[in-house]
């Protein structure tokens, strides 16, 4: 649903049913609303089984870069003698996304579920649950359901009396955007500094603690109960034309739109209906400008190209850019483009782990570039030195924080041009930069 | 008087304390995974995270102090200094942004008396930060004061909140 908005006709609510539903926190509140099914028929089947059963209903990475899931559990290894773990990534930082909070806070047994079943599948015995610091009441309503799922049997040494361990084990993270990033995760836990590793080795082969490791979105491992309880060709029948994007996706809308919140899709609704029904559209008397549509990592979308595009995997890389986290801006005629973009680079500047040079000092000069254009100080090079800045940002580092950086600024000045041009020519009158 | 001071520290990692983190052994396979609970202990005993507790959490951890305080700097919410009776969080990326969030930081830094970013009031009752985004876009503007979490906070509704912890 679109929590904090009662449910939409436009959305399909599977994962959000019971947003708002505090009753549902607890475990017997989430027993009595079928939770903890799932589980129990999972640890009656083999890891093969559990593998199969989610290739099949088509369910993809939910974090960002959409990987499917079955596949990415089907590269751990098998009868190698080691431990595995499963890490459940609930660092949820990226401007604009705020839907794994919604799973966490009010549904978090469906979480525990889902680490549970995603440990079995890759032959863990231990999740860890990685959530960001600044999830206070999150973190406290997430242990303390897991303190129940203990108390319940539903976790320890012998899960329903199935005679298999599952651990789940709340982290709590200290405040690193970069900490989401699936390696920076992992050091982050082993009680390092959050930079990420060089791939490979990937980490179903040494991973958390050098163990092959699998680690998956919130919103990933919350879907996969519903899977095991109504079946695979259910939710690869969750899509509207599309099979290489099946199922429902949380779609969290912020921004200038009359009713920000959570909205829960099937893939391939259009996006023009998510943003002017579900959202109820614009503010009196204003007009789309811009939508960045998967958290601030992806390309700036027009309203031109808003008006065709299908939200999904393949109908929103078709309109230029990406579903990402789902974490979707909108942004009216009242945005200073310019500025927003600039405060986004500032973002990514202050979130460098600054192991990589072209990052560390491309996020810092970008950043530094555009507030002088901003204050009224920029020189007419300025445009072509980001655009070069940016080049030298893209794909030449560790990791895709330096890429993301320099995403929105391309895309912002290949279509927001004339908003740069103001600033420089004087046009525009410059703004005082920050707070 | 600096902070610096031959001030004895008073061990964090008894009683109670000691328990909560000695629960925690058995859930991790080396000691080292335990530094950012362990940090998070601290904090919340003593507000921030002083040279002495490092030296505990160091020996407690079979870490050096350095080695510590390396990854205590990575991080932005531990405090390696006393802040304000109250520490303030505000967001204030994009999405928030263009929905008036500087405007509620501006309201927030006068208000509290803090005038500065980062700085504490001179009654020592609050400390402001401007943070990034706090994954509650939706609901602007959010911030934390100490561990509550506040969203939709208008520079309107600044100065009632801020009277709810004196
Ligand atoms: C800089 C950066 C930040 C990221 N932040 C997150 C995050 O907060 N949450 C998340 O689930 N994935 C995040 N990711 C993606 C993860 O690296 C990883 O792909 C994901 O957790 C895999 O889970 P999935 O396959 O279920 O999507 C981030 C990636 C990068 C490069
Ligand atoms: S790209 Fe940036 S954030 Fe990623 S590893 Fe390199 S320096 Fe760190
Ligand atoms: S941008 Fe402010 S909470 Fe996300």
């Amino acid at each position: 649903m679109g929590y904090p908005h009662p449910i939409h006709p436009k959305e399909t609510p599977v994962l959000s049913t019971h947003f708002g539903d505090a009753g549902a926190r607890t475990f017997d509140g989430w027993t009595s609303r079928g939770g903890y099914v799932a589980l129990k028929k999972a640890l009656t089947m083999t890891p093969e089984q559990i593998v199969d059963e989610v290739k099949a209903s088509g369910l993809r990475g939910r974090g960002g870069a959409g990987f499917p899931t079955g596949l990415k559990w089907s590269f751990m290894p098998k009868e190698d003698g080691k431990v595995h773990y499963l890490c459940c990534n609930a660092d949820e930082s990226e401007p604009g996304t705020f839907k794994d909070r919604e799973i966490i806070r009010w549904t978090p047994h469906a979480l525990i579920e889902g680490c549970a079943i995603g440990a079995l599948a890759i032959r863990a015995e231990v999740a860890y649950i990685y959530i960001r610091g600044e999830y206070t009441e999150p973190c406290t309503i997430l242990q303390r359901a897991v303190d129940e799922a203990y108390a319940a049997g539903a976790l320890g040494a012998n899960a329903f009396g199935s005679g298999k361990r599952l651990e789940v084990i709340v982290h709590r993270g200290a405040g690193a955007y970069i900490c989401g990033e699936e390696t920076a995760l992992m050091n982050s836990l082993e009680g390092r500094r959050g930079n990420p590793r060089i791939k490979p080795p990937f980490p179903a082969v040494a991973g958390l603690f050098g163990l092959p490791t699998t680690i998956n979105n919130v919103e990933t491992l919350a879907a996969v109960p519903h899977i095991l309880n109504r079946g695979a060709a259910w939710y690869a029948g969750l899509m509207l034309g599309n099979p290489k994007s099946t199922g429902t996706k949380l779609i969290s809308v912020c921004g200038h739109v009359q009713r920000p919140g959570t909205y829960e899709i099937t893939l391939g609704l259009p996006m023009k209906e998510l943003i002017f029904d579900a959202c109820g559209g614009m503010l009196p008397g204003r007009t789309l400008k811009a939508v960045i549509p998967g958290g601030s990592s992806v390309p700036i979308m027009t309203p031109e190209e808003v008006e065709t595009c299908v939200t999904d995997y393949e109908g929103i890389a078709a309109a230029g850019s990406l579903l990402g986290s789902g974490g979707m801006i909108v942004m009216d005629d009242t945005t200073d483009m310019v500025y927003q973009i600039m405060r986004l680079a500032r973002f990514y500047a202050h979130e460098s782990c600054a192991q990589c040079t072209n990052c560390r000092e491309g996020t810092g000069w970008t950043t530094r570039i555009l507030e002088r254009i901003v204050r009224g100080e920029g020189k007419p090079s300025d445009l072509d030195l980001l655009m070069d800045l940016a080049e030298n940002m893209t794909g030449k580092t560790i990791c895709v924080l330096s890429d993301s950086c320099a995403t929105p600024v391309v895309s912002g000045i290949q279509k927001f041009r004339s908003e740069f041009e103001a600033y420089l020519s004087g046009a525009r009158a410059p703004v005082l930069v920050g707070v | 008087m600096s902070s610096h001071s031959a001030e004895v520290h008073a061990p964090v990692f008894v009683g109670a304390t000691l328990a909560k983190l000695e629960a925690l052994y058995p859930k991790y396979p080396t000691r080292m995974a335990l530094l950012l609970p362990a940090l998070w202990m601290v904090q919340e005993e003593r507000g921030w995270v002083s040279d002495g507790a490092i030296h505990e959490v160091a020996e407690k951890l079979e870490l050096t102090p350095a080695y510590i305080r390396g990854v205590i700097t990575f991080y932005t919410m531990y405090h390696t200094h006393p802040v304000g009776r109250h520490f303030i969080q505000v967001c204030t990326t994009s999405p928030c942004n263009i929905c008036g969030a500087e405007a509620v930081a501006r309201a927030l830094l006068e208000h509290t008396g803090c005038g500065e970013l980062g700085a504490t009031s001179p009654d020592g009752r609050f400390t402001v930060m401007e943070v990034e985004c706090l994954g509650a876009c939706g609901f602007t503007t959010p911030m934390l004061i100490d561990d509550d979490f506040i969203e939709g906070v208008t520079v309107e509704s600044v100065p009632a909140l801020l009277a709810r912890y004196p």
